[in-house]
């Protein structure tokens, strides 16, 4: 279908009930994406290929430039030079809802939820769904029963057993249950890819673990999944495969059974290569 | 999800563990509106124990003629409050469009109801002045319309030459508002029931509709409402200019309330729609808080003024007694706004 190349892959680095995600052709591509600040080079021609089913992680060290990758591929920053494909299609997103619109969905780190509003108003923030009839079309009203029984069904298809009342405010649940609200409306709407933003960052053992599971959940139901963190055992427990970026670059794509942690930070620090650790 | 089971030990434990202050904390921050209700429950018993004219069917008629106006104002300032904003223009553009209107109808001048639409599209022109000068320039809404005050205050003044226009000037039009109907004792004018719409078509735009929900969503959390795809900056435009027409609609019923457009007319109606606001649990942080509590909050100021000068209390009285009900709502805000699962 789509006549972009491929990136190389390490196939035996992947072990044999996930290898068949990497049958078909990529959902989004990225290729030598440049960006600069003034003076200050953000990104210096870095390629990504995502595939649908797996989760890739992306570390690397501050300022290395992850967060500016991640926020090329969703919209908040257009890139300088490179080109970024979505199922073979290019696509030039301008501004975040460019992305979403796309199937592109983010969960960012502070969140952007309404501490006010409930869990079901929150999941269908921005697309609200009316009525059916003359109250819908007429009069504008919303669909709150529906939009809160559909909100119950995205919550619990993650697997979430601590939200139960979908009209509670967010601003009485924990951490990971607001985390869990960010990431079911993601896995709500995002119908290709969905980019997670340190989402165990702020959060203890057991809500980081419902949080991970969420993740493989997402993973599962088909979706493109990236992750970005700074928690190489989370890191190290849930992707398929670890994007590393290194001043700007990418340093080397590794998996979690091709390379150990202690390898991957040395290979997100300069001390190694991919290749001397391999 | 709907069985039991699947309730998380967490949940249990939240719910075993409320005293009964954090319950009433609990019901405060789903309802904000309940402990102005019962403030204004209070009064009324007090008010009826110690006043036997109060509790009468004419006194209330008068009580709620005397509260139309205010009540019709804290609409509009309930839906900038809302959005984390403050409206200090409120008076000055109601007298503004008043004049205008007056002015416009004078001795059949004009014909009455091309007066009141001029009238009104004045005022929903200021207040789109408001949301421009907020949400393009993005200067406080405080400063934005500490100005504005000072400008549409002049411009009336300066329009009107400072002269009253008494209702005899008017076209019927212009006064109706005033006129009513009496169940008994009991008199209703247009106005009230004006103002009665006002809120029923405003709580449910504000709690039925996406447009509503954005209100309290930008005025909540504004950044991450943009990031969910929130149209923010149009939204605030919206609730600025949706204000000043109805500020627009209050200078017709003052109209018909006072008899006569007057320049210098509720002097204090900037601190009593936000009093009205405030005592009616809306958070002045944003976000928070319903109409049913403004129209309380209006019916209680009012209830204190009324009922202390019947009592034939000075209205000094009034005024400390407004004072101290807004600072502890204020309390009461900041205290719900703490409330844990």
């Amino acid at each position: 279908m789509s006549t972009i190349e491929r990136l190389p892959l390490t196939h035996d680095a992947i072990p044999d009930d996930r290898r068949h995600i990497y049958d078909a052709d990529p959902v989004l591509t990225a290729r030598d994406i440049g960006i600069s600040f003034g003076r200050v080079i953000g990104l210096d021609g870095v390629s990504l290929d995502l595939y649908k089913g797996e989760v890739l992680a992306v570390i690397g060290d501050n300022g290395a430039g992850k967060s500016t990758l991640i926020k090329c591929l969703t919209g908040a920053y257009l890139p300088d030079s490179g080109a970024i494909h979505l199922e073979g299609k290019r696509v030039h997103f301008r501004r975040p809802q460019d992305a979403r619109d796309a199937g592109i969905e983010t969960v960012y780190q502070q969140l952007a939820v309404i501490p006010a509003l409930d869990i079901a108003s929150n999941l269908y923030l921005g697309r609200e769904e009316r009525r059916s009839g003359i109250l819908g079309s007429v009069f504008r009203m919303l669909d709150k029963g529906g939009m809160e029984k559909r909100a119950g069904q995205s919550v619990q298809d993650l697997g979430i057993q601590t939200i139960q009342n979908m009209s509670q405010a967010v601003e009485t649940l924990s951490g990971g249950q607001r985390q869990a609200v960010a990431v079911a409306r993601a896995a709500a709407f995002g119908s290709k890819v969905v980019v997670l933003d340190e989402p165990t960052a702020a959060l203890g053992v057991k809500e980081s673990g419902m949080v991970l599971q969420m993740v493989k959940q997402l993973r599962d139901s088909g979706l493109a999944v990236i992750l970005i963190s700074h928690n190489m055992p989370h890191v190290w427990e849930v992707a398929d495969r670890i994007h590393i970026q290194r001043l700007g670059g990418c340093a080397g794509v590794i998996t979690p059974t091709s390379h150990d942690m202690g390898e991957g930070v040395a290979i997100m620090t300069g001390a190694k290569t991919v290749e001397d650790a391999a | 999800m709907s069985s039991t089971s699947t309730t998380s030990a967490a949940a249990e434990f939240s719910r075993r563990r409320q005293t009964p202050l954090q319950q009433v904390q609990h019901q405060l921050h789903g309802r904000p509106w309940l402990s102005p209700l019962f403030l204004l429950l209070v009064a009324f018993v007090a008010f009826f124990i110690s006043t036997p004219t109060f509790l009468t069917p004419s006194s209330m008629g008068i009580l709620l003629q005397q509260t139309a106006v205010v009540a019709a104002l804290a609409v509009g300032q309930t839906l900038i409050i809302l959005t984390a904003g403050i409206d200090l223009s409120v008076g000055a553009v109601m007298v503004l469009s008043m004049m205008v209107m007056a002015s416009l109808a004078q001795d059949g001048g004009m014909p009455g109801l091309l007066a009141l639409i001029i009238g009104v599209a004045f005022a929903t022109i200021a207040g789109l002045l408001n949301g421009i000068l907020v949400t393009r320039i993005n200067l406080p809404p405080f400063i934005v319309t500490l100005g504005t005050l000072s400008i549409f205050t002049a411009i009336a003044l300066l329009y009107s030459g400072g002269a009253s226009i008494q209702a005899s000037h008017l076209p019927r039009l212009l006064n109706v508002l005033g006129e009513g109907f009496g169940i008994g004792a009991f008199r209703l004018t247009w106005g009230i029931v004006v103002v009665v719409l006002i809120y029923a078509v405003m709580a449910f735009v504000l709690s039925q509709t996406a447009w509503g929900r954005y209100v309290y969503a930008v005025g909540d959390d504004a950044e991450s409402a943009r990031l969910s795809g929130v149209p923010s900056r149009r939204i605030l435009l919206g609730v600025y200019t949706v204000a000043g027409l109805i500020y627009g609609i209050a200078a017709w019923i003052l109209i018909g309330r006072a008899g006569a457009a007057t320049p210098n007319a509720i002097p204090d109606a900037n601190l009593a729609s936000i009093t009205a606001v405030v005592i009616g649990g809306t958070s002045l942080f944003g976000g928070r808080g319903r109409l049913i509590g403004t129209l309380i909050g209006a019916l209680i100021v009012q209830t204190f003024a009324f009922g202390l000068s019947q009592l034939g209390v000075d209205q000094q009285w009034r005024v400390l007694a407004t004072g101290v009900l807004v600072i502890i709502a204020v309390a009461i805000d900041q205290w719900i706004r703490k409330v844990k699962a």
